[in-house]
């Protein structure tokens, strides 16, 4: 944390002590009860600029140069909120130009892309511009940086839906789930743009076979299988086990010697509902072996750290069947 | 986070550790009561945006440690008095700071272990989190307006903890507000309405389900599953699929489980391994990850962990509001848990 105050005192910066346009202001330090006056090695600039930030809020000053000084502050801390508010009622003040704003913004997200405050200042921003031209790039900037940034994908969900910018994030979203097939928040995306359009029957076709051709290429992967869980359900009533075509995906992958815990999780869920809705007593019998089998396949040899979870939904089929 | 103005003089011997061979037990209260002694105070400004949680997190772990007495309370008192707004009730992380749910929160939970709520004016701070309730059931962190299913957490637990649930909240709104927050695709929750599941605000919203009775509403199965998943080869646990294991991120699986009833389904020995691998054995205090700095916030949820899978020495500590059981029987408070299937 200390390093960031190397260039403490660096030519450029002229402390406000010495500047004359604030000659006039007295620096207020914080007054901290029984604070420790100890030698102050850490930075003579941080406590300079907060001290002035004190003083030019006891005084309400809204200004040119308190709004100078709030970025001297944000950029030793970005995380204090308190001078983010004040920044944001100078502004409004002053009636500065807020298109001015988002390009400082643009800066400060680059260097501070996960931290509440900034993204929440740009929020405003946006909205009182009531202007959101620029947030899926800058969204889409910060995504290269960091695929999963939950900053990132917040605001950009926020600026869809308050401006519906729906139309190509699904191509968007399709090209993050190709550079990175195991990125929950691209799928996540996926779902939140499919369930505005409305997730008709169409739709749904069309998804459990992206999703399948995504499994495809690579079995184990937690995200495409929510996914696909998620679709067959808002589709089937809650269900999983309607759908021919991803049964027989689903047992050609097991019988091809696939064992993903995903897959076997997935197809313990299919064989449980079918095993329920059984009249028939003999093929329900089948069915529940079925998951009998894979529940323990799972907790001896796939996934014996949660043994005791699969052994769980063993039980619990058991009870389900005696009950009936 | 700086407790030298809050340490009373140290009076325990601290080199008695064989005890807890594998927890470095007086390490880490040392730790916590010099934490920023040794340091100039750069990070002390730094941090100074979130004191108030801070020294929650620090007297918390003290007491689940039984070490509570460590800390003067008086002083943490009138600063916590300082620190409530006059004029909306709500609290500031430190002077000279603007008013938040998330420091609010804080505030109230040192004051319940402290026994303490008559200290300061209570109505005012029911006021305060009922006016930051808006129409849908969310609830704004602040007057600036940013939603989040954090702070519908903060609101009833702040509440609960006054004892003020009835009547000052729509709590039927709120509940269906957090819900509309769970995603269809793995059962989990996000921070707003599809956004993408996170340990983190899971927490917060299973939290939230169990201060208002409502736990009745979660798809446990998938859930708990989706959460079971987050433990890794390491046995430590992540927030999203494909990121590192955290001990932070391990409390709020834990917890989340714990309320769920479903503790035992993620394996308890390895977290501990996990968990023990990030103290730090020479400064005290546990690291986000193996081999990192250690900080006050992973040390309480690394303590906070340990505590709830049972580890000797530690006071037992309540899953929903991340305090001590005790503190929670005695002001009468019983969070829903679901029982073991
Ligand atoms: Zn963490």
């Amino acid at each position: 944390m200390s390093d960031s105050d190397s260039d403490d005192w660096s030519e450029e910066w002229i402390p406000y002590s010495q500047r004359a346009e604030w000659a006039d202001v007295v620096p207020l330090a914080q007054d901290d009860g029984e604070r420790p006056i100890v030698a102050i090695a850490y930075s003579p600039k941080f406590r300079e600029v907060f001290d002035y930030f004190r003083a030019i809020i006891a005084h309400k000053e809204k200004s040119p140069r308190a709004l100078e000084l709030t970025a001297d502050a944000l950029q030793l801390n970005p995380a204090n909120y308190t001078v983010w508010q004040y920044r944001r009622d100078i502004l409004r003040a002053l009636g500065s130009d807020l298109y001015e704003e988002l390009d400082y913004l643009e800066e400060v997200i680059r260097d501070n892309a996960k931290n509440y405050q900034v993204w929440h200042h740009r929020r405003v921003i946006v909205e009182m511009l009531n202007n959101p031209s620029k947030e899926l790039e800058l969204t889409e900037v910060a995504l290269e940086r960091d695929n999963k940034n939950y900053h990132a994908w917040q605001h950009r969900q926020w600026a869809i839906k308050a401006f519906d910018l729906y139309e190509n994030e699904l191509t968007f979203v399709d090209r993050l789930i190709a550079e990175d097939i195991r990125n929950n928040s691209a799928w996540n995306q996926r779902f939140f743009v499919l369930k505005h359009f409305g997730l008709t029957p169409e739709v749904v076709q069309r998804e459990i076979q992206y999703t399948m051709n995504r499994i495809r290429v690579v079995k184990n992967n937690e995200s495409a299988w929510n996914y696909l869980g998620g679709i067959l359900r808002h589709g089937d009533h809650g269900t999983v086990n309607r759908n021919v075509e991803v049964i027989s995906f689903c047992e050609e992958l097991y019988a091809s010697g696939v064992r993903s815990p995903y897959l076997l999780a997935f197809l313990i869920d299919l064989y449980k509902e079918q095993c329920l809705q059984q009249t028939n007593e003999a093929d329900a019998e089948v069915l529940s072996k079925k998951v009998y089998n894979l529940c323990s396949d799972m907790s001896k040899n796939h996934d014996v750290v949660r043994r005791k979870y699969w052994q769980y939904v063993a039980d619990q089929l058991k009870l389900k069947l005696s009950e009936k | 986070m700086d407790f030298t103005t809050f340490a009373k003089p140290s009076t325990v011997d601290t080199n008695n550790d064989k005890s807890n061979s594998d927890l470095h037990f007086w390490k880490h209260v040392e730790y916590i009561e010099n934490h920023g002694k040794d340091q100039d105070d750069f990070e002390y400004c730094m941090t100074e945006f979130l004191r108030m949680s801070g020294i929650y997190w620090g007297v918390t772990a003290l007491d689940i440690m039984n070490q509570l007495d460590r800390l003067d309370r008086k002083s943490i008192i009138d600063f916590i008095r300082r620190c409530q707004c006059p004029v909306t009730g709500g609290f500031a992380p430190c002077e000279g700071h603007d008013p938040h749910m998330l420091y609010t929160l804080s505030a109230i939970q040192i004051l319940c272990i402290y026994d303490a709520l008559n200290e300061i004016d209570c109505e005012a701070v029911v006021r305060y989190v009922s006016g930051l309730q808006q129409f849908d059931g969310s609830f704004f962190g602040d007057k600036w307006g940013e939603v989040d299913t954090r702070f519908s957490f903060c609101a009833v637990a702040i509440l609960t903890l006054l004892g003020r649930m009835e009547g000052t909240i729509n709590v039927e709104r709120a509940v269906k507000f957090v819900m509309s927050c769970c995603n269809q695709t793995d059962g989990g929750f996000g921070s707003k309405p599809g956004a993408e599941s996170h340990a983190g605000l899971i927490y917060c919203c299973v939290g939230f389900l169990s201060l208002t009775q409502s736990l009745h509403l979660l798809d446990i199965d998938k859930l708990g599953w989706w959460l079971c998943e987050r433990q890794l080869t390491s046995g430590g646990l992540n927030g999203r699929p494909e990121k590192l294991p955290d001990v932070c991120y391990s409390w709020w699986v834990l917890s989340s489980l714990t309320i769920m009833g479903r503790l035992h389904w993620i394996s308890a020995d390895k977290l501990k391994e996990f968990i023990l691998s990030c103290q730090d054995n020479e400064t005290g205090g546990f690291a986000d990850r193996t081999g990192n700095l250690p900080d006050i916030f992973h040390t309480l949820f690394g303590i906070g962990a340990l505590s709830l899978l049972g580890f000797e020495g530690l006071k037992p500590i309540n899953p929903t509001l991340c305090m001590p059981q005790y503190v929670i029987d005695r002001l009468g408070i019983k969070p829903q848990i679901l029982p073991k299937p």
